[in-house]
């Protein structure tokens, strides 16, 4: 087997108002089931090592993740030569259950965004309240990015990962690009 | 004269000086002069010409609101047209040209239009459009378009960059006068989350040129300490250069923010368009001069008073040497003192008043010397491009003249008008203040929320409210109730400043000065300066019956042009109502629309343009296939292949190619487009046999069936192979165009009324690069990657089975859209461009050639297969195209089931699909209709088909074609007509659509 390609195979801009880079390849797992049980925190919990989220809310250590994508809709992260076996654990786990896993780590892209401007930048691009208090670490949308769906969370205080279709990488580089593009410091947060 | 002064200019930093173009002609002016200071400085008084009548045009107002000073500014990629000359700041370097004159503007052959004035009335363009009917074309028209227009279109892509910004916020402040500073600071003081925006680089407005004292302090000082006080309030934002352009529903507000347009050598975009969530907007937007309305009043020299005033203290400008004061009202009096504080000579104040005893301001006027006429007015200003004097005649009369007085600048004022376009934006009501003669918003009729509540308060000027005190006292009290409202609270001590109150007797209306001037008077008296209505022209519309004021704005164009009547306005509808016998506000306001000045039409596309224009959706093969020929088309967001050009190759002869190749050979296509839809759940099945048209619970795992899709109103909607992964598991696949919107149909369905079934949906489409491998050497290629036994009997058609190929995991499916040995190979898509590779080496021996979307038509087509969006526009259900074998008759429901079973659906005349090839070979046009006898109600031909997909075979070397035809599988046979748009008429014999190995032995082996 080849070594796994990311789409824009870690391409990076650094002249900008923010570091941008993509990441990966990253392992991600759509969990559909009922949040609620018991059975499904556990099994998330113990395979990632984070706190199970709340509502829009994304607790992440590392490759090791997880988010919460809707009220019956869970990304489980972690790395990605793990993600077939923990997809094969999950998918046991919960025989018997009415629920729905599935590997997407081919189908998603992974960017950062870093440093002190990091939030302009989003803020630019997402119908967002990104305001220091508005929007913290460990707190996750799944909202929009101008033209295509995205989610992103904050890893620390300077830190955007933003996940979205693996087919509009090389469109959301382009944006984050523009938006941090030299001289466009917003100053508002 | 223009001229700048020795002393004064508040605003101005004298030590540096900043140089510029006019026309060519090089300038001099001062870091913090306006582009409009600047060239009055320079005693560039003529600026431009009127839209229709090209009348010498100069400066009136110092804002927003100049209807006049509009330039071309910069050049190439930086062109832009109709910049205001008050709203530009200068920077080195800066080249302006006039606009809309021809040859030059000091000489204009255009402004031979004035003497045919009589000719160009109100209504002008709708009484040329009806009578005589040739005249339009031939002689109005080319003569309009040459005179109209003001600035020229740009002819070069524009350099610059833009964007957008998300800002939320408690409490959004418009407005950086006294009124929204202090409204900013009360709502900030209470804690809540305050954004500040003011449209010019200044703070305070009005106030520090207009003077007063504020807790004891000067205007100026106040402002300056409130500015500071704000900035050290961290919940507080405050944006200068910044407009709120809008307001619209659940306060949603945009800001116009201007980076770089005084600095264009900075780097970022110049200008960010604010996208703010407000809790509450306090709109504290000031007010507008008014104009008064007297013959000549659009000679260059007459300007606003207030105009007057701010060029004299703001930039150390002096409009002339001698300025005559004419107003109704007190206001106005504070430019002849400040004239007279500046050295500057008044020779008179024509009041039109009459007043019982003198005002506090009259008083200071008098005892300055100057010489106070009260009751008296303009009965025509003299002078061509320049004011040289005015006629002073009797208010009360109609225009006697009493004496003349040499002048070079006349300042008018006609009383104030509170700038309520904000507050109305989304429905906020005014009300008629007859004290002040203006609209002041209703503050019981606020534009509201989804709550009920009104969302926008005004404040301060904007409110009606125009002395010092009252200003503060009620922004105060604005951003007292805002806050509280929102759940915030003022702390204890905080009261409004008091400012030292200033009296003032009242202010007069003045819609016509004098109030009995003659026609002859009239039609110079002006309204609307940049589009050229007169007093003369709206009391025409009047007599013609133009009653309503929107339907009199439209046949006069009052209020029509780039400053949208913000000056002309009240002046109009007054007017309207003068002649009309009615009530101001009987009559009413025109509807006041975002944006409040005009913006850049580039803030508003922001980041999309170029290369972001669009999201385009690439595969994980798109390189490649960039890199190898391809010519792309879209389809969806994703740009697919067409063809793949080999050398000098025509696209046509690259089909053929592959065409021929992937029926002899081998071809691969990128197939990684097409949507792949995970259903799983113990309902799944039940949930799959509503959704398609046939039967998918009984699939067994390992095996697939092709579906068909329908909308509850049983039109065809997507189609594509299902695969039955296990027990409770099922993939559908969809068209490329399909995935996400059948994804948001499975979703809604199982959302809103299937919400007790137990299944899950997942859109895995881009997990996967997907590879179609087609044609008779298509076996030979994977078994030479190897890993997994493809034979016939080890998987059949139409099976599936996960395997590994070459090393690459993935998951084959057996299933043909081509007629031909097939495979449908998905792998990771992380792999997929090696994977692609390893085919390409595998097949290099094999004839392996890649092949693209209009290849794909022609094999299927060439073997009668439909395609939505070809076969089908939805209006095509099933039936129409002979796929009854694909309606499930056991399946109690499916959706569309009922609805294809309405009359005129299941009406026997409906068109139905049959094949069509012409009489000659040739290819018919796509989209050509079938004609039969007679003709329709309209007396058309009657149409008895038309063509749904058609292409050249060159498999078959002719044109093959599919059709929906009348009776059409009853005709076989029969030849028909198409008359096609190239003249000729193609003649077309029914056929069955299967024109290619109709046993299928081919995709059987």
């Amino acid at each position: 087997m080849s070594e796994p390609v990311t789409a824009l195979n870690n391409a990076s801009e650094t002249n900008g108002i923010a570091a941008i880079r993509e990441l990966g390849p990253l392992g991600m797992i759509t969990l559909r089931g009922d949040l609620s049980a018991a059975y499904l925190r556990t099994l998330t919990t113990k395979l990632t090592g984070v706190k199970f989220p709340d509502v829009r809310e994304c607790h992440s250590e590392g490759e090791n993740g997880l988010a919460w994508m809707s009220p019956d809709e869970l990304l489980v992260m972690c790395s990605y030569a793990q993600a077939n076996d923990h997809v094969a654990r999950m998918s046991e786990a919960l025989s018997g259950k009415h629920a729905l896993v599935a590997n997407v780590s081919d189908a998603r892209a992974v960017f950062e965004v870093k440093g002190p401007h990091a939030r302009d930048v989003i803020a630019k691009l997402a119908p967002v309240d990104l305001t220091p208090e508005g929007f913290t670490p460990g707190m996750f949308r799944r909202s929009r990015m101008a033209q295509v769906p995205a989610a992103f969370w904050m890893r620390d205080a300077e830190t955007f990962q933003i996940i979205c279709f693996r087919s509009v990488a090389q469109y959301m580089f382009d944006l984050l690009k523009i938006a941090a593009q030299p001289g466009s410091e917003v100053g508002h947060f | 004269m223009s001229t700048r002064l020795a002393t004064g200019g508040r605003l101005l930093n004298t030590d540096k000086p900043v140089n510029f173009a006019f026309n060519g002609k090089q300038m001099r002016g001062y870091e913090g002069d306006t582009l409009a200071s600047a060239l009055l400085a320079n005693d560039q008084m003529l600026m431009g010409r009127s839209f229709k009548y090209h009348r010498p045009r100069g400066v009136v107002a110092s804002g927003a609101e100049e209807p006049n000073g509009l330039v071309n500014l910069g050049s190439e990629g930086k062109f832009e047209p109709n910049q205001r000359v008050t709203t530009t700041e200068i920077f080195e370097g800066l080249e302006a040209t006039s606009q809309n004159h021809w040859p030059s503007l000091e000489f204009d052959v255009g402004a031979i239009n004035k003497h045919l004035s009589r000719f160009l009335p109100a209504g002008f363009y709708y009484k040329m459009f009806m009578y005589p009917r040739a005249a339009w074309k031939h002689v109005y028209e080319p003569i309009i378009r040459h005179s109209a227009g003001l600035g020229k279109a740009p002819k070069t892509t524009d350099v610059d960059t833009y964007e957008h910004f998300y800002a939320f916020c408690d409490v959004l402040v418009v407005g950086g006068g006294v009124a929204g500073l202090e409204a900013a600071r009360t709502a900030g003081r209470s804690g809540a989350k305050v954004l500040l925006l003011e449209q010019t680089e200044h703070w305070g407005g009005r106030a520090p040129v207009d003077g007063g004292t504020v807790d004891g302090k000067p205007a100026a000082e106040f402002v300056d300490d409130l500015v500071a006080e704000l900035q050290g309030m961290d919940n507080v934002q405050m944006r200068s250069r910044t407009m709120g352009a809008g307001v619209y529903d659940h306060g949603y507000v945009l800001g116009y923010e201007r980076l770089t347009d005084h600095a264009p050598q900075k780097s970022g975009p110049r200008h960010r368009l604010w996208r703010i969530r407000a809790g509450h907007v306090i709109t504290a937007t000031g007010a507008i001069e008014r104009p008064l309305s007297f013959a000549g009043n659009d000679i260059p020299g007459v300007m606003l008073a207030a105009a007057v005033r701010d060029y004299v203290v703001n930039w150390g400008v002096s409009i002339g040497d001698r300025t005559v004061v004419v107003t109704n009202n007190d206001n106005a009096y504070l430019t002849a003192i400040a004239l007279k504080h500046a050295g500057l000579d008044v020779p008179a104040i024509l009041d039109a008043r009459v007043l019982p005893q003198d005002s506090m301001l009259m008083e200071q006027a008098k005892a300055l010397g100057i010489r106070v006429m009260m009751g008296h007015a303009i009965a025509s200003v003299k002078g061509g491009k320049r004011v040289t004097g005015v006629t002073v005649c009797s208010q009360a009369g109609e225009g006697a003249a009493l004496e003349e007085i040499a002048c070079d600048a006349v300042a008018m004022s006609g009383g104030w008008s509170p700038v309520v376009h904000l507050w109305s934006h989304c429905g906020g009501k005014l009300r008629w203040d007859t004290a002040q003669a203006c609209f002041s918003p209703d503050l019981d009729n606020a534009p509201k929320g989804a709550d009920g509540m009104g969302f926008v308060t005004p404040a301060g000027a904007a409110s009606g409210m125009f002395p010092l005190d009252d200003v503060l006292c009620d922004a105060h009290a604005a951003a007292d109730g805002v806050v509280t409202s929102l759940g915030f609270k003022l702390p204890k001590d905080v009261t409004a400043p008091s400012a030292e109150r200033r009296e003032e007797a009242p202010m007069a209306p003045v819609w016509l000065m004098p109030q009995g001037a003659s026609v002859k008077l009239r039609e110079k008296t002006w309204l609307d300066y940049q589009n050229d209505v007169k007093v003369s022209d709206v009391r025409l519309a009047a007599q013609e019956g133009f009653v309503s004021v929107e339907h009199a704005k439209r046949y006069t164009t009052l209020g029509m042009a780039t400053d949208q009547g913000k000056l002309s306005n009240i002046n109009g509808l007054a007017t309207l109502a003068g002649a009309l016998d009615a009530d101001i506000p009987t009559v009413g306001t025109t509807t006041f629309r975002p944006p409040y000045h005009p913006i850049s039409m580039a803030s508003i596309g922001g980041e999309a343009r170029g290369p972001v224009f669009q999201p385009i959706r690439r595969t994980p093969m798109h390189d490649w296939h960039e890199a190898n020929g391809a010519e792309f088309e879209p389809v969806g967001q994703w740009r697919r292949p067409y063809a793949f050009k080999r050398g000098s190759e025509s696209t046509h002869d690259a089909v053929n190619r592959e065409v021929k190749n992937t029926r002899t050979n081998m071809g691969l296509l990128d197939a990684s487009t097409l949507g792949k839809i995970i259903v799983k759940g113990p309902d799944a099945g039940k949930f799959l046999d509503m959704l398609y048209t046939n039967m998918m619970s009984t699939l067994k795992p390992g095996k697939c069936r092709y579906g068909l899709m329908c909308s509850e109103n049983g039109f065809l909607i997507d189609d594509g192979v299902v695969a039955r992964v296990d027990e409770d598991t099922w993939l559908c696949h969809t068209t490329t165009g399909g995935a996400e919107t059948i994804h948001g149909h499975m979703e809604e369905w199982l959302q809103t009324e299937w919400w007790d079934w137990d299944v899950y949906v997942a859109n895995v489409t881009e997990q996967y690069a997907q590879v179609a491998v087609v044609g008779p050497n298509a076996r030979k290629c994977l078994e030479k990657l190897g890993g997994t036994d493809v034979s016939k009997d080890a998987l059949g058609f139409m099976e599936w089975v996960d395997g590994e190929l070459g090393g690459f995991k993935c998951r084959i499916y057996r299933i043909s859209f081509s007629g031909e040995l097939s495979y449908e190979i998905a792998v990771d898509a992380s792999h997929g461009q090696a994977f692609w590779d390893a085919l390409m080496v595998a097949g290099n021996d094999l004839g392996v050639m890649p092949y693209g979307t209009e290849c794909l038509h022609i094999l299927r087509a060439e073997k009668g297969f439909i395609m939505i969006g070809d076969e089908t526009d939805g209006t095509v259900i099933p039936q129409d195209l002979g796929l009854h074998w694909a309606l499930s008759k056991k399946k109690e429901d499916y959706l569309g089931k009922r609805a294809q079973e309405r009359s005129h659906m299941a009406d026997p005349t409906r068109w139905k699909l049959v094949g069509l090839e012409t009489t000659d070979g040739s290819t018919l046009p796509d989209g050509a209709y079938a004609v039969g006898e007679g003709t329709n109600a309209n007396g058309q031909r009657n149409m008895i088909g038309r063509v749904t997909s058609t292409y050249h075979s060159a498999n078959l070397d002719r044109g093959i074609a599919m059709g929906l035809v009348l009776n059409g599988p009853d005709r076989m046979g029969e030849v028909i007509d198409f008359p096609g748009t190239d003249g000729k008429t193609y003649h077309a014999r029914i056929v069955d659509p299967v024109f290619y190995d109709k046993e299928g032995e081919k995709q059987n082996v």
